[in-house]
């Protein structure tokens, strides 16, 4: 009754946002605002709806229904009730209702702004996000309904139905499949919310840029409504990034975080223009360029938002064949189609309205170097996307599959993130308007000076390898310029307003929240690249077989097999085989690591958790592949070193206070006094 | 002199028989069978032929194990770790390599972005000359504006000084 119940309310859901499309239309052609009103409330009511049909799934979930399909497959009787509720995204069906639930919480919240200012938007942004949601909501409607029961037919087969076929019996299976057990870690848990939060909130964004190509308000004033949505958007996307990478370290047990694997690529690329925007949109709000520019990155954005949730379920991954098969394939790509040839068109449409208000007037100005950083996004982007469909294309061309692996991507990228690094050393120091090389080489040669120095320092006691040696200078001369333009603006705060230098550098963070928020972020990704260069070009490995007391050497590390023990825990189906491992550096003991190994009796899949010893300075990563029960040959151990790994995670948080930085709320202030104060003053001093 | 250079031959010869005789133990230890290490490092240059996007030195399913005993059996029969990959190629097909193989087609794999990226660069450029041509059209313009401009301040300024 509960799983008829919650699809009746899917299909209310889909009739409302296809009323509120309609009446946003007529509202907007007719003038109507009582039917803009309408739309809005209409888009307001999503919400409740689909709370309340993702509340009877999450019940469902619950309760152990498995005679509904869904909770068939991703729960069973010994799972814990948090397991239960967050499977809900751990299958296909619950996942697109899940996105569905966050699209509708995204757009009704934007729906809620105050919209005095901005009142021939309302209806554009209520039909885009609407038509997007209505498709999400008909998926689930017409091809994965989470809410399907299974059925037994007389002749003995069992299917599940959104109706009951006739002749046939409900069918209730004693017990569920289970979740997938690894979807069962707490990063796991978290990740696809993330993920799908960056996601659905670029939709908003889109459908502002959407509604101000069709009303014809082409100056930034959409910009300025989405600024933070696309912050937000950008910091759910990046941190749902770094939970996947966390996952995949601490569960997939192959000792890194990132694989080049398409489902990786398919988030990875929204990000990519997702960052592009976000330092695109600076040099139109600064000085009315790019109009055209952003318009083509925030349409990509959503095509790549829609194409990466297309990508990972469709199906097209694994075969172009499974995709043709797959029910919601087609769907996907036909929509993927639509929008984008009709936001296209618009934009051509709008083209000669998205002239650029001034010049560029220095190859060395900020607004130039920040055109060179998009152009650098929007290459690893193409290396991406080709990596990604070339596999298909080859199939579809000559039937033979072939895979695009790490090698490729590590080739191609890494000069491409290499000269992003150093576009964030330099960009902080150049003017906007006008720059030269000799007011950039007066700005950075102090840094430029010491970031020599720890490199010298770095071949000295570290490495004499040159890629890391390249890897350090950029990440110290980022590092040092950014501090550098936070000492510079602190000591100016000083000296004027009279201030302590740590009292300055807080007015200037706060006042400026956007730019030194932005510093932050440049700051934690530059930690960040410490911990991947160090795991890329340091990491260190070994395998071997070895009885009880006996030791395995890696890279200064001896490890000592203690011993091994295996268990059942009925309750929750699964079988531990747990090995103690004693980890010494010289003489000294460091720790005891219990690398293991998790088998699950439902769905008959081994995981294999790694025994860790985290540090700064390096993490020592054990797995146990093997062993024999008998314990007449021992256990089979593969250690990693992976070398300033941390450096990643600790990059990652502060990575997060600079976003929040930057997104906290500020006063807006009126858009074209602040750019004609700027013009005024464009080619002199530096921002 | 002809019986010296004999006896240097000899000399050569034997020294050579000698080194022959003591490269065999060292050729012994050469085939000892492969190590774990060994093993994977000819798997992790190879795609788990079942599941996804797995390389084959972590995959841990069974097939997986197997196959790297294949690999550990043909390390130890001497083959190298190109005819190893070829074997898996020819039997599992192109897929379990990292990356296309450099023929036919799949050189569109490697030329495409390359020539996209220059494309994207080479439109950059131009974008970058076009953003900058209004401003050398308006510099272009500018000594006429200029001389009608002096010449109506310089009017104003013999206005202004009549009137005083």
């Amino acid at each position: 009754m509960l799983a008829q119940f919650g699809y009746g309310i899917l299909v209310v859901t889909f009739v409302v946002a296809l009323y509120s499309v309609t009446a946003a239309v007529f509202g907007y052609f007719n003038k109507s605002a009582s039917l803009v009103e309408s739309a809005r409330r209409s888009m307001l009511l999503t919400f409740p709806l689909l709370s309340v049909a993702a509340l009877s799934l999450i019940i469902l979930l619950v309760q152990g229904d498995f005679g509904v399909q869904f909770v068939y497959e991703v729960t069973s009787k010994s799972m814990p009730t948090y397991l239960k509720v967050t499977a809900w995204w751990g299958g296909q069906a619950g996942s697109l209702l899940f996105w569905s639930w966050l699209m509708s919480a995204f757009a009704s919240l934007a729906t809620l702004r105050k919209w005095d200012r901005d009142r021939e938007f309302l209806p554009w942004v209520i039909v885009v996000a609407n038509v997007t949601l209505a498709f999400f909501v008909a998926l689930n409607i017409f091809f994965e309904n989470p809410f399907a029961r299974l059925y037994q037919t007389f002749d003995g087969n069992i299917a599940a139905y959104t109706f009951a076929p006739a002749n046939s019996m409900p069918f209730a299976p004693a017990d569920g499949r289970g979740l997938n057990p690894l979807l069962r870690h707490p990063g796991m848990v978290i990740h696809p919310p993330m993920l799908y939060l960056g996601f659905v909130a670029y939709v908003v964004p889109f459908a502002f840029a959407i509604a101000a190509l069709v009303t014809g308000r082409t100056d930034d004033r959409w910009i300025r409504i989405t600024r933070r949505w696309s912050l937000w958007a950008w910091l759910f996307l990046s941190f749902g990034l770094v939970l996947g990478g966390r996952w995949a370290y601490d569960v997939l047990g192959w000792g890194g975080y990132w694989g080049w694997d398409p489902v990786e690529i398919a988030a990875f690329m929204p990000w990519l223009t997702g960052t592009a925007f976000l330092h695109s949109v600076m040099i139109q709000e600064k000085r009315g360029m790019l109009k055209q520019w952003n318009m083509i990155l925030i349409i990509l954005t959503y095509a790549l938002v829609i194409f990466g949730t297309f990508l990972t379920r469709s199906g097209v991954l694994s075969s172009v064949h499974a995709f043709a098969q797959s029910a919601i394939g087609p769907s996907f790509f036909i929509f993927i189609g639509f929008t984008f040839v009709t936001s296209v068109g618009l934009l051509i449409y709008r083209w000669a309205d998205l002239k650029a208000e001034a010049e560029m007037k220095s190859m060395l100005s900020r607004e130039a170097l920040f055109l060179l950083n998009n152009l650098l996004f929007m290459s690893v982007l193409v290396v991406c996307f080709w990596g990604v469909i070339f596999p298909l294309i080859s199939e579809l061309a000559t039937g033979q599959k072939v895979t695009v692996g790490p090698p490729f991507y590590e080739r191609a990228n890494s000069p491409l993130f290499a000269a992003l690094m150093l576009l964030m050393g330099i960009a902080p120091l150049s003017a906007w308007g006008h720059s030269t090389v000799a007011t950039l080489g007066r700005a950075i040669w102090k840094p430029g000076v010491f970031a020599v120095g720890i490199t010298l320092l770095a071949y000295a006691t570290y490495t004499h390898n040159v890629i890391a040696l390249i890897g350090f200078f950029l990440v110290a001369l980022v590092i040092l310029v950014t501090l550098y333009e936070f000492w510079r603006g602190a000591r100016a705060r000083q000296k004027t307003q009279g201030e302590s230098f740590f009292a300055a550098l807080a007015r200037l963070t706060g006042r400026n929240r956007r730019r030194y928020g932005g510093y932050f972020i440049h700051i934690s990704m530059m930690l960040m690249a410490v911990g991947i260069l160090g795991i890329e070009l340091f990491q260190k490995e070994t395998q071997g077989t070895v009885q009880a007391g006996g030791t395995m050497e890696l890279h200064g590390y001896t490890l000592v097999y203690k011993d091994i023990a295996q268990w059942d825990d009925f309750a929750s189906g699964v079988n531990y085989t747990r090995a103690v491992v004693q980890v010494y550096k010289g003489d000294q003991l460091l720790t005891e690591l219990h690398p293991r190994t998790d088998y699950y009796y439902e769905s008959q899949q081994n995981m294999t958790i790694p025994g860790v010893r985290s540090t700064i300075a390096d993490d020592v990563y054990v797995l146990l592949v093997d062993w024999e029960p008998a314990s007449a040959i021992g256990a089979t151990f593969k250690v990693y070193v992976n070398p300033l790994v941390n450096w990643l995670w600790v990059g990652s948080l502060l990575f997060l206070m600079g976003v929040i930085i930057a997104a906290w709320p500020e006063e807006e202030r009126e858009p074209s006094a602040v750019r004609a104060k700027q013009n005024a003053h464009q080619t002199s001093a530096a921002d | 002199m002809n019986r010296t250079l004999r006896n240097t031959q000899y000399a050569i010869l034997l020294i050579l028989i000698l080194a022959a005789l003591l490269a065999i133990p060292v050729a012994a230890q050469g085939t000892n069978p492969p190590t774990d290490d060994d093993v994977n490092a000819v798997a992790k240059q190879l795609y788990c032929p079942v599941c996804e996007n797995t390389p084959l030195d972590v995959c841990p399913t069974q097939a997986c194990a197997q196959w790297r005993d294949l690999i550990r059996l043909k390390l130890s029969q001497g083959e190298s770790e190109a005819e190893i990959k070829q074997y898996f190629v020819d039997n599992d097909g192109a897929s379990v390599l990292k990356e296309p193989p450099r023929e036919g087609l799949n050189w569109l794999a490697y030329i495409i972005p390359p020539l996209a990226i220059l494309a994207g660069a080479a439109f950059l450029f131009g974008a970058f000359r076009r953003m900058k041509k209004p401003a050398l059209a308006a510099s272009a313009q500018s000594p006429e504006v200029d001389a009608s401009a002096d010449e109506y301040v310089s009017r104003l300024e013999a206005e202004v000084k009549k009137q005083r």
